[in-house]
């Protein structure tokens, strides 16, 4: 049977179209995704990696609420360039407390992987509040409200920290029931500015290849 | 029984109208990169939110509804028969429409996924799902009941669209929620980026590109007077398109910390890509061919015959990008940015533009109201999308050169902070060639809308079924 009498069949039958092509398309995911997500080796902690403080996840939280990683990558590739403008290149093991990932696809504004410990919490307050006052060229936004909201409005620190413990997140009976107080008196520019500082930490002290 | 057309006047009118919107947010955010202050301190009119909206619109409320639209029009033509289930198809209309308007309203209030091109949050991502399935069982269950023996070839397009796309929806968007506003990726990290390229890439294999060449396959022909110049390419492009774009995905993560198997794997199957794709633009192009006399009276078929060339420079450039060389100067640059509107202006919007000059008079029964304005559309279109795509590849060359370089010392020769600097010019060129193309959009609109005031109601009915058989 020449491929165009198969064909005949295939166009002359709804069931056997749509059944040619989920599989044909289903192909390239089941041997190039799923072996991936299969293999607990990617989805493994670093070393030094702490999951993020409840500080940090609202901080986190918020930077995706912004979109940042619109414009913002966190992600340095082992180029010899990248590694001298940013530091040491990231590993698959820095982001397994990421969900969703942000490593971003368009870099607008620099990298933002080793960004933490680079500046004081008052450099990126002023920052934040008004880029251009710190960098001239800047064509970053300004986020005044980041400083009049205060942190965890919602009061839902606790039911987002048990989700991501459903999802294998270290996170304790204990710490849960800190987080609320660990926020309060804290406002969105703070807990953006303690995420922001916590990016890269698990691989300050790796030695540059 | 007449063909349900009502439907598709009714996505259509939707279609343009997020064109208009999405396309205003789009030129907003451009002009935002070249005078930052213009958000004046409002977080629903800051830079990321209102990116997100833009690409949220022209995606999912122009081009989805345009596909729609056309979808649903081409399929009883090419069925013989009329719409199965049309009360579900309007359900489908509601569902969708008041889902682009709450989600687009949910980003501007702060609520992102965080995932590229899939930001709207569960509930959303429910709400596409059932209103996903429920265009399905319309699609299908009118193709189930054709008069015709053989299902036509836009609509293997279409069909591949509707499946794949749902595949890739649903996996992508696996959460746990935590709030009404917020919830987490079942992924994380590296596995979470290999699972979003498999929907992002993709989404714009099967939405953008085999959606629209469904719409291609039926318009083509219909607006050229020809038939489709070999039924044969068309039916081994189609299998090999659907069978490779799925690999593609992994380029978007070239010296990512994913890894390197994927990668390649990820390049050779992009490289390959660039046979089926040109394989369908080299048909389109042929059946054009013997029709070349009316793209001097037709302004809809020179908007198709454009969108089509641009359709063969986007499919070239992105498997040269997808090469890992190439990717280490383009990505993460305004190269990215200029080859997506290659794609998504010259092709997917201008297709759907020549395609909605051709099928709104036939819905309204009236005669375009001017083809004069349709043509000054062309122009503004084709110089707008010009104008955009060459300043991102100025500005995208230049960063990645830049970026990379390094002086005889062996170090970064430029601080990032020059390199953006040295990016204005090009964003005040971008936002203009945005400015054009939208300008057209609101012309369209305008003639569009015009047309159907101009209407008289026009109910086409299946041919007899004789005439289906001899056809067949």
């Amino acid at each position: 049977m020449n491929f165009l009498s198969l064909h005949r069949k295939i166009e002359r039958h709804s069931g056997l179209l749509i059944f040619g092509i989920l599989v044909v398309s289903s192909i390239g995911g089941l041997v190039q995704v799923l072996p991936i997500v299969l293999d607990d080796s990617h989805s493994a902690p670093a070393a030094g990696l702490a999951v993020y403080s409840p500080l940090e996840l609202e901080g986190r939280d918020i930077y995706i609420r912004e979109s940042c990683s619109t414009c913002h990558t966190q992600q340095v590739r082992p180029l010899l360039a990248e590694v001298k403008r940013y530091g040491p290149y990231s590993r698959t093991g820095e982001f397994a407390y990421d969900r969703p990932f942000l490593w971003g696809s368009k870099r607008t504004g620099p990298d933002l992987a080793r960004v933490g410990g680079n500046y004081s919490d008052a450099w990126h307050h002023v920052h934040l509040l008004d880029p251009r006052a710190v960098v001239p060229a800047s064509i970053m936004p300004a986020y005044p409200w980041l400083a009049q909201r205060d942190a965890d409005q919602g009061r839902t620190i606790a039911a987002r920290m048990r989700t991501l413990r459903m999802l294998g997140h270290p996170y304790s009976d204990a710490d849960i029931a800190a987080a609320p107080a660990a926020l309060e008196g804290e406002t969105e520019l703070d807990a953006v500015t303690a995420y922001l500082q916590s990016l890269g930490r698990s691989m300050q002290g790796t030695p540059q290849p | 029984m007449n063909y349900e057309d009502r439907i598709v006047t009714a996505f259509t009118a939707c279609s343009v109208f997020w064109a208009v919107l999405g396309m205003l947010a789009g030129v907003y955010v451009a002009a935002e990169l070249v005078w930052p202050t213009i958000d004046f301190g409002l977080p629903g009119l800051s830079f990321g939110r209102l990116r997100t909206l833009h690409t949220t619109l022209v995606l999912f409320g122009f081009g989805v509804s345009g596909l729609v639209a056309t979808g649903l029009y081409s399929v009883q033509r090419t069925s013989h028969v009329r719409l199965f289930a049309p009360g579900l198809a309007w359900f489908v209309l509601y569902a969708w429409q008041l889902t682009i308007v709450l989600g687009g309203a949910s980003i501007l209030a702060g609520w992102n996924a965080g995932k590229e091109y899939a930001e709207l949050e569960w509930p959303f991502d429910l709400a596409i799902a059932v209103a996903w399935v429920s265009f399905g069982v319309v699609f299908f269950g009118t193709i189930a009941r054709r008069k015709m023996e053989a299902i036509y070839i836009s609509n293997w397009f279409y069909g591949a669209l509707i499946i794949v796309v749902a595949m890739l929806h649903i996996v992508n968007s696996l959460a746990l929620p935590a709030t009404l506003g917020k919830s987490y990726s079942l992924f994380a990290g590296a596995q979470d980026a290999v699972v979003q390229w498999w929907y992002g890439h993709n989404a714009v294999g099967f939405l953008l590109t085999g959606g629209f060449l469904g719409m291609l396959y039926y318009f083509l022909p219909k607006q050229a007077e020809q038939p489709i110049w070999s039924y044969r390419l068309s039916i081994v492009a189609f299998w090999a398109f659907v069978y490779t774009y799925i690999w593609a995905g992994p380029h978007h993560l070239h010296y990512h910390s994913i890894p390197e198997w994927v990668q390649s794997l990820g390049m050779a199957m992009s490289l390959i890509l660039l046979a089926p794709s040109w394989a369908t633009m080299v048909n389109g192009i042929m059946t054009v061919s013997a029709a070349a006399k009316k793209l001097r009276s037709d302004p809809a078929l020179k908007f198709i015959v454009l969108s089509l060339a641009f359709y063969g420079l986007a499919t070239f450039e992105g498997p040269m990008l997808a090469i890992k060389s190439v990717n280490v100067f383009s990505h993460f640059t305004e190269w990215t940015i200029g080859h997506v509107h290659s794609g998504a202006l010259g092709w997917n919007a201008l297709i759907t533009f020549g395609t909605f000059y051709f099928l709104v008079p036939r819905l309204a029964g009236a005669p375009l109201y001017s083809a004069r304005l349709a043509n000054i559309h062309f122009w503004l279109a084709l110089a707008g999308v010009m104008l955009y795509v060459l300043s991102m590849w100025g500005a995208g060359v230049s960063q990645g050169v830049l970026w990379l370089s390094l002086d005889k010392l062996g170090e970064v020769r430029f601080s990032f902070n020059d390199v953006m600097a040295a990016m204005k010019p090009y964003y005040l060129l971008r936002f203009i060639g945005g400015l054009l193309f939208l300008a057209g959009a609101v012309l369209m609109a305008v003639n569009l809308a015009r047309t159907f005031s101009g209407r008289r109601t026009v109910v086409v009915a299946p041919p007899p079924a004789h005439a289906a058989k001899g056809l067949a």
